[in-house]
């Protein structure tokens, strides 16, 4: 598969995403079909370098220069979240004139660990996560009658999905 | 892999299963693997372990989803992928772990999950996290989901984020 991907990546059959900076075929190889399945063996840079037919070192400093980069994050395992603990997604319709000093009341909870501003009426979304559920609605609490703007509690019922990555150029 | 969606509760159940060693592992993996020939003899010497026993941990929590995956992990926004849509729908509740399944199948889809509805504000229970370059090429995407969904689906939304104002990644601390 991994050695298909270079092969047409190299005869230029493949839609080329636009970067901020040019990739190498070999960089878009590396980047589009290791997101799974990097090998767990003792030279998995090796490993690579054979399903691609370029050499071990190749690999290393590719990837290394894609890490400098920043277009790769890090080579290593993904692990799968709340092993522990509970949490939520939580959302509030925040007045557009007070976005500003919510947003950072909410930030300010150790307990939230993402906060995005979205475009709609519920305008603020953010997940709290704890130890247990009673601290989790106890920061909900706090956040509502800190602002007196009420939050909706969208906490998991089930997650549907493999994470496998997903297709950067296709 | 099983090839089929994991749950949270399966992850959580096997995470009570994970020893010293295991977490010890975690900490020193999290950041990512080191960029040399043989990554994991470096980490089986910094943790004074034998690599055998590193490999077979490690093989151990992907099995048991722990680890989900093994990777060059991208980042995406520097990839030019900037754009992310939280799509929210409206699922026929006798439907939503079978189209659920589905959704969370699509390639495109990072994130799939089912949530409570709040009526009558919000009518939405499934979501699925869909990642794009522009708002046409996540537009496009969503078209591919509402079409799978069909007439099971009421209705749907697409939150575009507009800021991120606070993200810190998971991490155990050691």
């Amino acid at each position: 598969m991994a050695n298909e991907c270079l092969t047409s990546l190299r005869s230029g059959n493949v839609s080329v995403l636009d970067t901020p900076a040019p990739l190498t075929a070999l960089e878009k190889c590396l980047l589009n079909e290791y997101q799974r399945g990097f090998p767990l063996s003792s030279a998995p840079y090796a490993d690579i370098a054979r399903q691609l037919d370029v050499n071990e070192t190749e690999v290393i400093n590719t990837l290394g220069s894609l890490q400098d980069r920043g277009y790769i994050s890090r080579v290593g395992p993904v692990f799968a979240p709340q092993q522990a603990g509970s949490s939520t997604l939580a959302a509030m319709a925040v007045p557009v004139k007070q976005l500003e000093t919510i947003a950072a009341f909410v930030s300010r909870f150790d307990e939230v660990n993402h906060n995005y501003e979205r475009e709609h009426d519920f305008n603020l979304w953010f997940v709290v996560t704890a130890p247990d559920q009673a601290r989790v609605e106890q920061v909900l609490d706090e956040i509502e009658s800190g602002t007196g703007i009420a939050v909706l509690n969208l906490p998991l019922e089930r997650a549907f999905y493999i994470d496998l990555g997903f297709p950067l150029w296709c | 892999m099983t090839g089929y969606p994991q749950t949270l509760s399966k992850a959580q159940q096997s995470g009570k299963q994970l020893d010293a060693t295991d977490r010890r592992i975690i900490v020193a993996t999290q950041a990512g693997l080191p960029l040399v020939a043989a990554p994991y003899d470096a980490l089986a010497d910094q943790l004074g372990l034998d690599v055998e026993d590193v490999l077979a941990r490690v093989a151990a929590m992907q099995a048991s989803g722990i680890i989900r995956r093994i990777a060059a992990v991208p980042n995406h926004y520097a990839l030019g992928y900037t754009i992310n849509g939280m799509s929210v729908w409206n699922v026929t509740d006798e439907r939503i772990s079978e189209l659920g399944r589905q959704v969370g199948a699509l390639d495109y889809v990072s994130h799939c999950y089912h949530r409570p509805r709040h009526l009558p504000l919000w009518p939405y229970n499934l979501f699925a996290m869909v990642h794009g370059r522009n708002s046409q090429d996540v537009e496009a995407k969503v078209t591919g989901i509402a079409t799978l969904l069909g007439e099971h689906c009421r209705g749907h939304e697409v939150l575009y984020s507009k800021r991120i104002l606070k993200k810190t990644g998971l991490r155990l601390k050691g």
